[in-house]
């Protein structure tokens, strides 16, 4: 079970292509922070694409501008979002519903809280099967066990009837997901569907995607701050660094000889596998010196330059552009300018 | 030499409902034993629902376990009444999962790290203040940031500052409960640093919790196993790793994501 | 059900409380009914120790509770000096001008606060938010008394409305419909000042609560899965905000006979509370311990009630009372 590369061949429509994505908050004080800032990616049909970003990297706006559902406070101010050929941008408030849910399909962080506290979870699934098909009660109702029994192997009943609060947190993913994929989206977007399950329920909340990529050829974009979560799980994977593209290419290329410092810097700090180097143990571990940007008072140059052990003079006065280094793998950094 | 804690036969229930009229109890540990040498970390690694949370509830005597011993430094913690327990608390410290909500958002860092100091009452305010900033530079936290809100930080600063509060009286043992869970991957591996520079430089013994496997391999020099309130393995962190023997043992190495680099190809195993 | 027959013990061990004290606060309140008597120079001494006895008012305290027990087990609870009567007749008949006026004005009341309050959530912090506010600020703060005098004033300059009273003289001889609008143009006025008193509190309940759930996560949630927004507003938010409301509804049924006292007094409603008011200031014992007892009912009711619809409403707080 490796991680397949999917070619990205120039004839295959492309599901989802990202172009010079700006999306930014302003405080209450007036200040603006720009959260992202020129994303571009693309995604063909059934390839799961790993976002990899830690906190205030920018990848919760990322999934929230995609379905344009930012808080009051967010605001996309560039760029095009095209979706199965349409700009999602421009798409009216009764398309973009439709899309959501309907073409899309969304899990967001907190299973503990993204469930409605008082109705019944059999209610919940129905809720989403009937925002988007005209179905019969009957039809509903059958439609809706059919979910359940495709995300739970026993007892899909009894969930169907439980509330949340009686269900564990793989439960609650579990509900998430049969929600997201309900209407048969061709793409679902997962802002880090496992963070709070233990390891052998993550195991089995990935195995689970897996199954639903190769039963109904479901796209995925996958958002973590775990390295590890996406090895040999995503097909590529794209480096999100201060609301900027870090790097994108194939998973298995930026896992095993990631290009950009961030990205170097970032995958050393894992504990080593203990059956490599036991000698490992109990020492040190890498770490990134300083700190992440503060977004709201950017200064010019790479973002990343102040932490870099690899930086240059023209990192302090420019922000690099993405540059090839092999082929489908894109690396921003002046390393590989030119 | 006597281990700085010990564990003897831990059970603990807890009431949870009825089911056909007789009340229904939870066994949340069942029968639990171990033991810590002082200045080392032991890592107890489980599933969601093993006991973990409970166990370091009552070691710290935040719990009242229905039956078993606890012996702290030879004394033995479950006999004593509240007031000599209350005694025995500043050298059994707790870091928790979520800094969020563990630390008060509206109080400032120095207010935080001296409230420890408050409730003792032995030290003078400019005392308390000196104090308070060294513990901060200790846990390198930024002077800077001393007189900014809980709520201003960053995760991993928080998490930081609940680790200084945690030393400020001086404890024998701290308690990390999934303390590094919720962050970064980066900035785990920065308080990972901390927690082994601190564990040296003062000499403390810690109780790791966590199911993060990976990170409990590279800290631990002892590793036990939690599974449905009971230990089922355990014994120095190399033999554990190297030859598990129990299934849940098994199970959890399994499941965690792992990097086997094949030529080009990663693989999750 | 342990739970809720624990509230009734409750209830019944209130109901005792309030009664003995009430008893006791009125009988130990210096004079009684006919010391007004005595005053009158043309009533012999002897003529009111005769009626004191005659109503047992020389009997001790205890005693004398002991007898009204013993008659509110019958379903009787007590005589009336100034009426002439028993309690209980004389209590049913106000108490039902009573529960009419504010029935009608505790329905009305919600059914405007629920869809003003949510659309002003809806639109927090924006223009219609920002009206509604302001006029129910203003409506918070200016007095019942003088909602209600006001309300007066217009009836008199405008001659549209009664100024008083349940019905007109004659009454008995309209037909249905005459006798409908001859009872809907008395209510209009007591409805008006009363709905003008609580509606302003309950619509900034209601936007607190809505708004409070509409930042909730699952609702973020719900829009990310496509439900059309009215389901989203009305099955999702309400449905969460609805623990506090519902609460306050117990409450709003719990003060269907005491809330409108002042009302009626100004509007000469003949409802229970002029009569509670005249009672107090004739030392008519048993009728004010009558009407306080039954307002006490509510109270108690209306709670009870509140724990029901929520146990029944949130399955969280089901599964807390069975771990008990």
């Amino acid at each position: 079970m490796g991680g397949k590369c999917l070619p990205l061949v120039q004839e295959m429509t492309l599901l989802l292509e990202v172009k010079n994505l700006h999306a930014s908050y302003s405080a209450r004080t007036g200040e603006v922070c720009p959260a992202l800032s020129g994303i571009n990616f693309e995604l063909g049909p059934g390839e799961i694409l790993g976002v990899l970003g830690e906190s205030g990297s920018g990848k919760s706006t990322l999934a929230a501008s995609l379905l344009q559902l930012l808080p009051a406070s967010g605001k996309i101010r560039q760029g095009s979002i095209l979706f199965e050929g349409k700009n999602l941008l421009k798409a009216s408030p009764q398309d973009l519903r439709k899309i959501r849910g309907g073409r899309i399909g969304l899990i967001f962080q907190e299973p503990s809280s993204s469930l409605h506290p008082t109705l019944r979870i059999g209610q919940q699934v129905s809720d989403v099967l009937a925002a988007h098909m005209s179905l019969d009660r009957g039809a509903l109702n059958e439609k809706t066990s059919q979910l359940l029994a495709s995300v739970f192997s026993v007892d899909a009943e009894r969930i169907s009837r439980s509330y949340p609060h009686k269900l564990s947190g793989g439960q609650r993913q579990r509900v998430l997901i049969a929600q997201a994929i309900a209407c048969g989206p061709s793409l679902v977007i997962a802002d880090e569907p496992t963070a709070s399950l233990d390891p052998t329920t993550q195991k089995e909340i990935l195995q689970l995607f897996r199954t639903l990529r190769q039963n109904l050829g479901l796209a995925m974009i996958l958002i973590t701050h775990n390295p590890a979560l996406l090895a040999g799980f995503a097909d590529r994977i794209l480096v999100l660094y201060a609301g900027r593209v870090a790097e994108i290419g194939p998973a298995a290329k930026v896992l095993s000889s990631p290009q950009h410092p961030y990205t170097v810097a970032l995958l050393r700090c894992l504990p080593t596998d203990f059956d490599e180097d036991q000698n490992a143990r109990r020492t040190r571990l890498h770490v990134i010196p300083g700190d992440p940007p503060d977004l709201s008072s950017l200064e010019s140059g790479c973002r990343f330059e102040s932490r870099c052990t690899e930086r240059m003079e023209v990192c302090k006065c420019d922000e690099p552009a993405a540059a090839a280094v092999s082929k489908l793998h894109e690396v921003s950094c002046f390393k590989f300018a030119g | 030499m006597q281990p700085l804690l010990k564990v003897e036969n831990l059970v603990k229930h807890y009431a949870a409902g009825r089911s056909a009229g007789t009340k229904v109890k939870l066994a949340a540990l069942d029968g639990v034993s171990l033991s810590i040498p002082s200045g080392e970390t032991l890592a107890l690694v489980g599933e969601s629902g093993s006991g973990k949370s409970t166990l370091a509830l009552c070691i710290a005597c935040l719990e009242r376990p229905t039956s078993g011993n606890i012996w702290f430094e030879g004394i033995d913690v479950t006999a004593l009444d509240e007031n000599q327990q209350r005694l025995l608390r500043p050298q059994i410290q707790l870091v928790f999962q979520d800094p969020a909500s563990s630390l008060n958002p509206r109080w400032t860092a120095l207010d935080i790290v001296s409230e420890p100091f408050l409730v003792q009452r032995h030290f003078t305010k400019p005392d308390r203040a000196v104090r308070a900033l060294q513990l901060l530079d200790r846990v390198a936290i930024p002077r800077k940031m001393a007189a900014r809100r809980a709520d201003e930080l960053s995760g991993g600063q928080k998490q930081r500052l609940a680790i200084a509060r945690a030393l400020a009286l001086e404890p024998k043992i701290i308690i990390l409960d999934e303390a590094l869970s919720a962050l970064d991957c980066s900035v785990q591996a920065q308080i990972a640093n901390l927690l082994l520079e601190l564990q040296c430089s003062l000499g403390l013994t810690y109780l790791f919790i966590t199911h993060n496997f990976a990170m409990a391999a590279h800290l631990a020099d002892q590793i036990a196993v939690m599974d449905r309130g009971r230990i089922v393995e355990s014994g120095p962190a190399e033999n554990v790793l190297r030859s598990p023997r129990h299934q849940a043992t098994r199970s959890l190495i399994a499941a965690m994501p792992r990097f086997i680099e094949t030529p080009g190809v990663l693989v999750h195993s | 059900m342990r739970y809720f027959i624990r509230r009734a013990l409750h209830a019944v061990f209130l109901f005792f409380g309030v009664s003995l004290l009430t008893f006791l606060f009125s009988a130990l309140t210096p004079g009684n009914y006919f010391d007004e008597m005595r005053l009158n120079p043309q009533i012999s001494p002897e003529a009111v120790a005769a009626l004191r006895a005659q109503y047992q008012l020389d009997r001790p305290l205890p005693i004398r509770y002991a007898h009204w027990l013993n008659a509110v087990a019958h379903g009787q609870m007590g005589f009336s000096f100034a009426y002439n009567s028993p309690v209980a007749p004389l209590l049913w008949v106000r108490a039902r001008n009573t529960l009419l006026l504010t029935a009608t004005a505790t329905l009305l009341a919600w059914l405007l606060a629920l869809p003003l309050g949510i659309c002003s959530a809806a639109r927090f912090g924006r223009a219609p938010d920002r009206v509604l506010s302001w006029t129910t600020a203003t409506l918070l703060v200016i007095p019942d008394l003088v909602l209600a005098l006001g309300l007066l004033i217009l009836a008199v300059r405008t001659g549209w409305f009664p100024t008083g009273g349940l019905v007109s003289v004659g009454f008995d001889e309209f037909s249905a419909l005459q006798k409908l609008r001859d009872l809907t143009l008395h209510m209009a006025l007591p409805v008006t000042a009363l709905v003008l008193a609580t509606l302003p509190m309950l619509v900034r309940h209601v936007r607190a609560s809505v708004a409070e759930v509409l930042d909730a996560p699952f609702l973020r949630a719900g829009a990310g899965h496509g439900l059309p927004e009215h389901k989203l507003l009305l099955g999702y938010a309400l449905r969460a905000a609805a623990n506090p409301l519902i609460s306050l509804f117990g409450f709003s049924v719990g003060t269907l006979l005491s809330g409108s006292l002042l009302v009626e007094v100004v509007m000469s409603w003949p409802g229970l509370g002029p009569l509670l008011l005249e009672s107090i200031l004739a030392r008519d014992l048993y009728v004010v311990i009558g009407g306080v007892l039954l307002s006490m009912v509510f109270l108690v009711a209306g709670n009870l009630f509140a724990d029901i619809l929520l146990y029944w409403a949130d399955p969280r707080i089901r599964t807390a009372a069975s771990a008990k």
